[in-house]
Formats: C-alpha cells, sequence, structure tokens
C-alpha cells in the first residue's frame, strides 16, 4: 500500500463513523435537554437555560433556587438514569436475543427482571444481608439465580426455542409470587405500597447518587458488548458454529450473560421491573440498520436511552399532576410492539 | 496441514457415538467418509473439528494438539461446514460469507479492502456472485449450502470439514462443488451419501457403528462384500465407456424379486 492511498482507503469509514457517532450524541443530548425542559411544571425555556448555564458553563448569575431544584436535582438526574436504564435495557435484550438465538429473549420475559425484583427486595425489607449487600448487589443475586434456573430449566425441558420462553414465565411466576411473599410477611402497609410502585417502574426517587450508578453500569455494558460484536454475528448460526468461526463460545457467552446480568440487576434495582424496552428497541433497530451487530449495539443503546427518556416524559404529563409509572408507559407502547414481532416472525419461512 | 486423530471416541448417556477411530490424512489429500445414517460421519467430523467437549482421544493440525490451540486459532487453520445451518437473523448472502473472517478480524479492526477481496473471491468459487445483496431467507437450500461453503472458504483453511456438502444441491451444483474441491490446494474431509461421489476421493474411510472399518483407496475399500455387509446393497459395476470410470449401481439387499 502506497502512502498516497492509503489514507483516503482509512479515512472513508472513518469519516462515516464519526458522522454517525456525533449524530446519535446529538440525538441524545436533544432528548436529555428535552427531559430537562418538559414535566409537570412548565418552566420557560430561558429559565432552563439559565440553570445549565450555571451549573455546567459556570455562569456566574445565580439561578433561582427553586428552578435550580426542579431542573437540577430532579428533572436531570431523572432524565439521565432514564437514559442509562435505556440503553443498558436495549442492550440486555439484543444480547439474550443473540446468544439464545431467540427473537421472544428479553431480560423481562426470561424472569431476569423479575429476580432482580426478589433480590431487591429481599435486601430492603427482609435485611437479608444484614445490610453488608447493598440493593443493587442484591439484585445481581437474584437476576443470576434467575438466570441460572430458567436456563436450567429450558435445557432440561428439551432446550428448543418455546421451551426457553416457558421457562421464562414460569420463573418470572415464580419470583413475583416470592417477592409478594416477601412483601406480605414483612412489610408494613406504607412500605408495601411504595415496594408495589416501584416493582411497576418509577424514577420519581431518583437522584445523582443513582446516576453515579446507572450511568458507569450503562457504559460498562456498552463497551463490552462493543468489544464482542464479532463474535455475536457469528452466534447467527448457532453456538457450534461461532465455536467453529474461532469465538471461545463459553467464555463469551460468560463475559456477555454477567454484563445482561449486570444491566439488569442495576437498573431494576434503581427503577424497578420495566418490560418491552429490551424486546422491542432491538427488532425495530434491525428494521432500520439490519443484523450486522456493529451497528445494532450503538443504534439500540442509543434507540433505547432516547426511549426511555421519552416514556419518562410521558409518564410525567400525560396525566396532569400524577405521575404514571413508567413501566406503564412502556407497555402501552412495546405491547402492541410485542404483537407487531410476533405477527411478523409468523411471516418468515 | 496433514491431520491426524489417534483414538476420537465420543459416548453419550451410555451410547457409543464414535469409538477409537485413528486417522492420518497428508496434506492437500481429499478425503471420503461414508457409512449409513447413524454410523458416526457426522460426529467423527465434529471431534476433528474439535467441537466436542466431551470427546476423548487427540487430533494434531500439523502436529499441534487442537486442544492446545485456542479456537480462534483453529479457526484460522480449519474450516467446518454442518449439515443444517439456520438462522433467523435478516442476514444478506454476503454477511454470511463475511463470518468467515471473524478468525482474522477484531472488533477494533474495520473490514478492510483485503477481506472485501477475499470474500468476494470465495463467492465467486462457488457461483454465487451477484447475489450478494440476497436476505438469506429468500435463498434456496442449494444456494445456502454453496453460501456455508463459500463462507469456510473464507476462512482462508488449510484443512476444510464438510458434512455432506452435496445435500440439497442440484445436478450441475453437485459437480461443481465437487470439482472445486478437488481442485482446492488444501486437506479436505468430507462425508458424503453417494458412493459414486466417494469414488473420486484420494482415500475412503468408511464408518459403522461409529467404528472406521476399512480405509483406503476407493476401488480398494468399496468391494461388492464390503457393500454387502455394511450398507446392505449388492452393487454392480458399470463402465463409462466416455472416462473409463466405473460407477456403481446398486440393488437392495434386503427385497427379494
Amino acid at each position: 500500500m502506497t502512502l498516497a492511498t492509503a489514507p483516503g482507503v482509512i479515512a472513508r469509514p472513518n469519516r462515516r463513523l464519526f458522522c454517525y457517532g456525533f449524530g446519535g450524541i446529538a440525538i441524545l443530548l436533544l432528548a436529555v435537554f428535552a427531559g430537562v425542559v418538559l414535566g409537570e411544571t412548565p418552566l420557560p425555556l430561558s429559565r432552563v437555560a439559565n440553570v445549565l448555564a450555571h451549573r455546567i458553563g459556570g455562569a456566574a448569575l445565580a439561578a433561582d433556587p427553586i428552578d435550580a431544584g426542579i431542573i437540577w436535582n430532579y428533572r436531570m438526574p431523572r432524565t439521565l438514569v432514564a437514559a442509562a436504564c435505556g440503553a443498558g435495557l436495549a442492550l440486555s435484550g439484543l444480547v439474550l436475543q443473540s446468544l439464545v438465538r431467540n427473537a421472544l429473549a428479553d431480560p423481562y420475559l426470561l424472569g431476569v427482571s423479575a429476580g432482580a425484583s426478589t433480590g431487591a427486595v429481599a435486601v430492603t425489607i427482609m435485611g437479608i444481608g444484614g445490610g453488608a449487600i447493598g440493593i443493587s448487589a442484591g439484585a445481581f443475586l437474584g437476576a443470576a439465580l434467575a438466570f441460572g434456573l430458567v436456563a436450567f430449566l429450558a435445557r432440561a425441558a428439551g432446550g428448543g426455542s418455546s421451551q426457553l420462553v416457558l421457562a421464562g414465565i414460569a420463573g418470572s411466576q415464580l419470583f413475583n409470587a416470592m417477592t409478594s411473599f416477601f412483601i406480605a410477611k414483612s412489610a408494613n402497609a406504607e412500605q408495601a405500597r411504595g415496594i408495589m410502585f416501584w416493582l411497576l417502574g418509577n424514577l420519581s426517587g431518583v437522584r445523582w447518587p443513582d446516576v453515579a450508578l446507572a450511568g458507569p453500569t450503562a457504559i460498562l455494558g456498552l463497551l463490552i458488548c462493543f468489544w464482542h460484536v464479532r463474535a455475536m454475528d457469528a452466534f447467527s448460526f448457532g453456538a457450534s458454529s461461532a465455536a467453529s468461526l474461532g469465538v471461545p463460545v463459553r467464555r463469551v457467552t460468560a463475559a456477555l450473560i454477567g454484563a445482561v446480568t449486570l444491566m439488569t440487576a442495576v437498573m431494576v434495582s434503581l427503577v424497578g421491573a420495566i418490560g418491552f424496552v429490551g424486546l422491542v428497541i432491538p427488532h425495530a433497530m434491525r428494521f432500520l440498520v439490519g443484523a450486522r451487530h456493529a451497528a445494532l449495539v450503538p443504534a439500540s443503546a442509543l434507540a433505547g436511552a432516547v426511549f426511555m427518556i421519552a416514556a419518562d416524559i410521558a409518564s410525567r404529563m400525560m396525566i396532569s399532576g400524577q405521575v404514571v409509572p413508567i413501566g406503564v408507559v412502556t407497555a402501552l407502547v412495546g405491547a402492541p410492539g410485542f404483537a407487531a414481532i410476533l405477527i411478523h416472525r409468523r411471516r418468515l419461512p | 496441514m496433514r491431520l491426524v486423530a489417534t483414538k476420537l471416541g465420543l459416548r453419550v448417556q451410555g451410547r457409543t457415538i464414535v469409538d477409537d477411530v485413528d486417522l492420518d490424512i497428508p496434506a492437500g489429500e481429499t478425503f471420503g467418509l461414508v457409512g449409513p445414517n447413524g454410523s458416526g460421519k457426522s460426529t467423527l467430523l465434529r471431534l476433528l473439528a474439535g467441537l466436542c467437549r466431551r470427546g476423548t482421544g487427540q487430533v494434531q493440525l500439523d502436529g499441534v494438539a487442537i486442544s492446545s490451540l485456542s479456537r480462534r486459532e483453529v479457526a484460522r487453520r480449519l474450516a467446518f461446514v454442518e449439515q443444517q445451518t439456520e438462522t433467523s437473523d435478516a442476514l444478506t448472502a454476503r454477511n454470511v460469507v463475511e463470518l468467515g473472517r471473524t478468525p482474522w478480524i477484531n472488533a477494533l479492526s474495520p473490514f478492510g479492502s483485503e477481506n472485501v477481496r477475499i470474500v468476494d473471491q470465495a463467492m465467486q468459487a462457488v457461483g454465487m456472485e451477484g447475489m450478494g445483496a440476497c436476505p438469506w431467507s429468500t435463498l434456496s437450500g442449494g444456494e445456502r449450502q454453496r453460501l456455508q461453503i463459500a463462507r469456510a472458504l473464507a476462512q482462508d483453511p488449510q484443512i476444510l470439514l464438510l458434512d455432506e456438502p452435496t445435500n440439497h444441491l442440484d445436478i450441475h451444483h453437485q459437480l461443481s462443488l465437487l470439482r472445486l474441491v478437488s481442485r482446492l490446494p488444501m486437506t479436505v474431509v468430507m462425508a458424503l451419501h453417494d458412493l459414486n461421489q466417494a469414488m473420486g476421493c484420494d482415500r475412503v474411510g468408511v464408518m459403522s457403528e461409529g467404528r472406521m472399518v476399512a480405509c483406503g483407496p476407493p476401488a480398494d475399500v468399496l468391494t461388492p462384500d464390503r457393500l454387502g455387509r455394511i450398507f446392505r446393497v449388492r452393487g454392480s459395476t458399470l463402465y463409462d465407456p466416455q472416462d473409463g470410470a466405473t460407477l456403481f449401481r446398486f440393488h437392495n439387499l434386503d427385497e427379494t424379486h
């Protein structure tokens, strides 16, 4: 290769990459801005800009403290956590669909979210672990346990596609029942009410420390997925075919399932079990960018983040004076999406 | 690349699938595996590819034990086309062949022009050039089979394992595939059902009930006596005056006429 041709050959894909990268980040920033501007209390743009300029840009003029409270301590962390959760859940769904070769794989349907809820509830109200393990760690253990149980059950039942979904239903039911049992046994009426609200998916209590947990988790998950895009492509024809293409199947599976369990557990422990994001977003992205994971991973993360921010805005504005659980909003959009996937799959040969 | 296997075996739930098979295939040889259904041909190929974790015995590629190599290093030396391959992913024909480059690229390296050229060549070799944009779901069984073989060629291997590569192919493509395989400068091991196709191999191994019961040049191995015992057929040989080849015609031994 001569020096004259080298830059041209290399620059072209890079330039496209930059365009997509910048476009993606611009869309995300726009969504975050919308999440900060829109809400229960209408605030004029100028006052929002004031607070942001003060906080981010270090502008000297002091913003109104009430505005600052709403925007910087309430809407901002909430929006950022929504973005991290959306990205994490969409990536989890994408990875599971790729690894288990099942279009219906998603942390919610496979019972991983239910397991995480059980773990989080067990730590919160039963005091399991004696305060030594945090809620997120409890959720991680619950999620890992649920995933192991569902995978074992699916394998024992014959290892087929529908067996996995059925095992997921059994697992979800079992862990949801355990969650209800823990609540009935140990929680007082007020705790129970709070937990039921959280279980449906709720971002109301989210503050800055939660951003410090959700953000790095989503970024770590994204990096692990990015590192394995070619391996996930190689899984197109199943694990055995991936192995013969040079993918160390057990190590890759362990890393990716670990990432899924971590992302699901952290997101569930922060905002509750939110369904359908992991299912619908990756499928929608397949329509837009094709089946290659090098494109699917960033597209799903971005779309998941934007979708969750939008769902959060809708949950705040749908009924005036009342916040609808975000899980209700994602289900209202996601359930028809799920139906569309089922019908579309039927048409495939 | 020379492929040597010693004492290959696999037992699944108390049942012996492959039993104590030894093989020594020199570089560049085309080796045919024949045998009745369930005789262990496919499993033997999986063992040779190092894909059975519970298998016993050892496989060596040019004297290097396959167990000492990473999956990636194995995939750069050896490509395997399984019998049934299905996906529900919306891949194009070209995407499938591009998968063959997986062992040669990593997450960060872009799919460069060299890889594009190799994929082009592989598609050309199986006569699928110009069909790169077709979605996998719209392709016929034969086209899918040829793409999987192109995918294996794109791996740029020195050993190629094929499990019934002529399955699903129409007669024209069966013949062109066999011609392609015999001209490839690599070691090829393929399971075949058609004994006449096996006659074109350098050597043939006959599998029966998990064991390799005979191994050698096709004319020496596929004897009337062995056809009767292993395949339960009586074979009469016909002579083709056009190229001097002999071919089999089979009669079922179980039926009495």
